[in-house]
């Protein structure tokens, strides 16, 4: 089946969702501020006849008229991270300051990682764990040409993920970007669709629940756990985080966000969630025409 | 070649563990492993290639893993600081190789240090940088600088921005940009 259909009667608007999950996305950067500024990111652009548009929401984002970042000078020097605009906003959200520890629990390919180091200044410290070491190359390959070098990369199974490398006993704030079904992704690739089954979104609100709790547990009282996800799926989104609020130390958090998005729901197939998932947040794509997404913000209360 | 001093082998000392991140010794009269370049020999380096500030490495520490790759990583509070030795994946940045005749940067390294750099940068022209990125050879006479590894540059933006480490011998620039590092790029 086409997942898309699952989701519509949340929508507001079915038909626009449709039609916004069917055109293709621009090629958005994000200006790594460890190496270079918007301005001078754009005034190399400029020089070398790359188009682009800034977007209105962050001053650090641009999205590109035709070709991929991949080969322009500012790519090479590291300057810039090809990034999905909606993929920027789980690390504003955590919104570390320098100085802090926190983990990312399934941090590769890096793209969030790494715009959480230069949001520290590449001060602190950030453990990047993945479990899969393949893609743990690919986080260190964008790692070393965007120049961090606060980041530790670990390469652990995230939902028993044991601090004794470090001699510390927990993180201030985590980011928990879970592996999901990625139907949000669909504008940039489409296989997210065709590959969909309800046997792996059930197969995966486990792995999904169990790296949550880890993550809440292994962060201080009063740090910030942020969830994300790019599913519409409530089984991955809502359901998740009502898990967490009935068995860990945690508490939702409200928070703004700069682009439209609409409350997480309370019911999904039969499920009722706590009434405060409603201060999560949804994004569908036909509202800001970006990407789906899905984010929650917790705080760790003991 | 610029430099040729390397950090001899000492049977008194422990021998390398190359699966795990050691913090650098301060200073080579607190060496305990053999061969083992120090953290004051590293930024020394640095200096005498470049004409670095010493100071822009405060607020960082030098690591080794493996045989004699060196990894530069932010820590500037010791309250924080990491254990030694750490078992982990990696560990900030990679930086330089060391225990060979010749230390010689990486591209990393250069991208993020170069521009603190006074001296042994050589600054290429539109055609030449894109072929450098390339990762091609570059015929070059009229270099009268030092021989060895230099830090290789264009204009770019207002300023003056690394691209690589390029090898430096008889009339002719080598670049070592990696081969996952190269890309065909515009002539600016």
């Amino acid at each position: 089946m086409n997942p898309l259909e699952r989701y519509a009667p949340l929508v507001d608007d079915p038909e626009a969702f449709r039609a916004a999950c069917q055109r293709p996305l621009p090629s958005v950067v994000r200006v790594n501020t460890i190496k270079a500024t918007a301005d001078r990111v754009a005034a190399a652009f400029d020089t070398e006849g790359v188009g682009y548009e800034p977007i209105e929401w962050h001053d650090g984002l641009f999205a590109l008229a035709e070709r991929g970042p991949g080969t322009t000078w500012p790519y090479f020097h590291g300057w810039v991270h090809g990034q999905e605009e909606v993929s920027a906003l789980p690390a504003v959200v955590l919104d570390p300051d320098p100085g802090d520890r926190v983990w990312d629990a399934c941090a590769a390919p890096g793209s969030k990682t790494t715009q959480l180091s230069a949001q520290m200044g590449d001060q602190g410290l950030v453990v990047g764990n993945d479990s899969n070491l393949g893609r743990l190359s690919a986080l260190r390959h964008n790692a070393e040409r965007l120049g961090v070098t606060n980041l530790a990369v670990t390469n652990q199974d995230a939902r028993n993920f044991s601090l004794k490398p470090f001699d510390f006993e927990a993180f201030d704030a985590a980011l928990v970007d879970v592996p999901c079904s990625c139907e949000g992704t669909c504008r940039k690739n489409p296989t997210a669709l065709e590959e969909w089954t309800i046997d792996h979104v059930r197969s995966v609100t486990g792995v999904q629940k169990s790296i949550l709790s880890r993550a809440i547990q292994a962060t201080k009282p009063g740090g910030t756990v942020v969830y994300s996800t790019c599913t519409f799926a409530p089984e991955e989104n809502e359901a998740v985080v009502d898990h967490a609020l009935q068995t860990e130390d945690c508490r939702i958090v409200p928070f703004d966000l700069p682009i439209d998005t609409v409350p997480g729901v309370t019911e999904w197939d039969g499920a009722t969630f706590d009434s405060a998932v409603t201060e999560t947040h949804r994004i569908y794509p036909h509202l800001n025409d970006t990407g789906g997404f899905y984010c929650a913000k917790l705080e760790v209360t003991a | 070649m610029t430099d040729e001093r390397r950090v001899p082998e000492d049977d008194r000392l422990a021998d390398n563990v190359g699966q795990r991140f050691d913090r650098l010794p301060a200073t080579p009269a607190d060496r305990t492993v053999s061969g083992r370049a120090s953290r004051e020999e590293v930024i020394e380096w640095w200096v005498e290639q470049y004409g670095v500030d010493p100071a822009i490495f405060e607020g960082y520490s030098f690591w080794e893993k493996g045989a004699g790759k060196v990894w530069i990583c932010a820590e500037k509070e010791t309250s924080q600081a990491l254990p030694s030795p750490i078992e982990i994946e990696a560990l900030g940045m990679t930086f330089m190789r060391t225990r060979q005749r010749h230390w010689k940067p990486t591209t990393a390294a250069v991208q993020r240090f170069g521009h603190h750099a006074k001296k042994n940068v050589l600054v290429l022209e539109g055609a030449e940088a894109a072929a450098f990125a390339r990762g091609e050879d570059i015929p070059y006479e009229s270099w009268d600088g030092d021989w060895g590894y230099l830090v290789v540059a264009h204009e770019l933006a207002g300023d003056v921005e690394p691209i690589g480490v390029g090898l430096y011998l008889y009339d002719e620039l080598r670049s070592t940009v990696p081969k996952g590092r190269q890309e065909s790029l515009a002539d600016l």
